[in-house]
This record gives structure tokens, sequence and C-alpha cells, in this order.
């Protein structure tokens, strides 16, 4: 890990009828195996482990499902090295791979009551359906992102670091003013 | 619009959440076989009206392979299983039958 790194976009904000901010570093370690495994050594961290496309939160520290052998734990940047390096001396010897992908992943925070909206324009999901603590990846505009319901009126998403740049003007132009399509809410 | 659930997580989506993977329950001939078997197990693929079997990936969700039985025509789908399936199970097949009754099987 760098004393000095950086997110994707740092700083990176937009005001449409929903607020778009880059996130600023996150920490997040990809849990690959079995799942009765993986809940062995997540056990001393006091998460649960989330059902079928479900987020579970303990702290600053949250999990998301992502697919039947394979979690996402985010948590804060600077844990993230010593976590992956606990998780992975717990797992030594288990047929899995825990990597921290935190310099891998940009992420973006919507703040607004209609954050539904936006991504509704992007994405092929009925977003009336995601409820809080639930996980829904699919694809916004042409690449892969993990879309979830962080907090009342506030929704984050998770692409990779190298289309940044792409999601961001994608999202800002989606939520420009007078744009609203009124799904939702 | 075709609208596949995936049967690893469970979400209902249409195709471009997916990639298509060719027909499904090939059965392989490898070293040993006849040159036709091997030329129809590499290059034959089934192109009906109708009734169909395909392999599909959850490419921009869970990333996992599942199996779809459906019509090409009406893009209905009779159901959507694990892709560890060998064959068609006769559950599957009666419910086709049932819906298109002049459908020629499977083979």
């Amino acid at each position: 890990m760098s004393e000095n790194a950086i997110s994707a976009l740092p700083g990176a904000v937009s005001e449409g009828f929903v607020r778009v901010t880059e996130a600023g570093p996150c920490g997040m370690i990809t849990l690959r195996g079995e799942m009765a495994r993986l809940a062995f050594a997540l056990a001393p961290l006091g998460l649960d482990i989330p059902g079928t496309r479900a987020v579970t939160q303990a702290g600053d520290k949250v999990l998301a499902w992502m697919s039947p052998d394979e979690l996402l734990l985010m948590l804060p940047y600077d844990e993230a090295p010593g976590t992956a390096r606990a998780l992975q001396d717990a797992l030594r010897g288990d047929f899995a791979t825990i990597a921290n992908v935190s310099d891998a992943r940009a992420v973006f925070t919507l703040h607004g009551a209609h954050a539904r909206d936006v991504l509704a324009k992007l994405c092929p999901v009925d977003f009336g359906m995601l409820a809080q603590g639930q996980i829904r990846r699919t694809r916004a505009g042409q690449v892969a992102a993990a879309i979830w319901v962080s907090g009342e009126d506030e929704m984050r998403v998770i692409c990779f670091r190298s289309v940044a740049q792409y999601m961001f003007d994608l999202l800002t132009i989606a939520a420009l003013p007078g744009s609203e399509p009124a799904l939702y809410s | 619009m075709l609208l596949l659930t995936c049967p690893c997580c469970g979400v209902s989506a249409e195709e471009t959440e997916f990639a298509p993977g060719g027909e499904a329950h090939l059965r392989r001939f490898g070293p040993g076989s006849s040159d036709r078997e091997f030329e129809s197990y590499m290059f034959q693929r089934k192109n009906p009206r109708g009734v169909h079997f395909e392999r599909w990936r959850h490419a921009y969700g869970c990333g996992k392979w599942f199996l779809a039985a459906r019509c090409t025509t009406t893009l209905e789908v009779f159901a959507t299983y694990p892709a560890q399936t060998p064959e068609p199970s006769a559950e599957l097949i009666a419910k086709i039958r049932e819906k298109r009754p002049d459908w020629e099987g499977t083979q």
C-alpha cells in the first residue's frame, strides 16, 4: 500500500437532480470460495454472511453477496491490507482466494431522493425492487456495475477503476436537471 | 425482448445482462471418435424454429453459466436450470410438450 494512495477521480462532484460524488479511497477485499469456509474466516470480524444478493453491515465494515461463491468486504482503505492478510492466514490450506482489490475499483455515491431515477436510465433493472440492504450487479451503460442502497436517499455504485471517468460522465449526464424521469418516489 | 432468470442468483433480467453460449447439452467426441462424429461435435449445431436448449452466462451479474430452454420464435422461456445438468429433465420435457404438442423432441 502506498502512503499517498489516490482514488480514481479524487474529489469529483457533480450537481444535478441528484448529487454524484466520488467516494474517495475505499477498502475492498474480494473473497472467493465455499461460503461455509468464508463464513469461518469472517467470523472474527463480527459480520454475518449475507443471503443471496444481500448486504450486511457491522460498524464501518460492509459485506456484500456477489455470486454463489463470492463475497465483497468493504472497509476503511487503511485496514484493507492487514485484514486481507488476516483472512488469508485464516484460510490457509483452503480452496479459497482473498484479494485486496481496493485500488482496482472506483466507488460513486448518489445522494438524493431521485437516485433510483438516475440509475433507471442506465441499467436494465427495476430499482423499485431494490430495497435497503440489497445489492444488484448489473451493467450501467456499457460497463459492469454493482449497486446497493447504502442509506436513506443514498445509493452507491462500484465499478472498475479503468472505467471510472466513463461512469462519472454517465451518472452526471443522467442526472442533468430537467431530465427527471420521475419513475420512483 | 428475451427475459431470463438466472438460477444461480435469482435475478430476472433482459438479455443484455447475459452473454449467449450457444447450444446446450452437447456430447463431446474427442480422441478415438470417428471423423464424422468429431465434425458433428465441432461444427454441427441445431438452428430450430421453436424449442431450443441454450447455454447462457450471467455476464454482468453473478458471472455464472446456466442453461435455458426457450422458444426461438416467441422468446418464451420454458425454464432456466443449473449448468451441471447433463440433459433436460423429464419434467421439463413434459412441460414443453404440453405447451408445444407438435415439438419433435430433443433428437
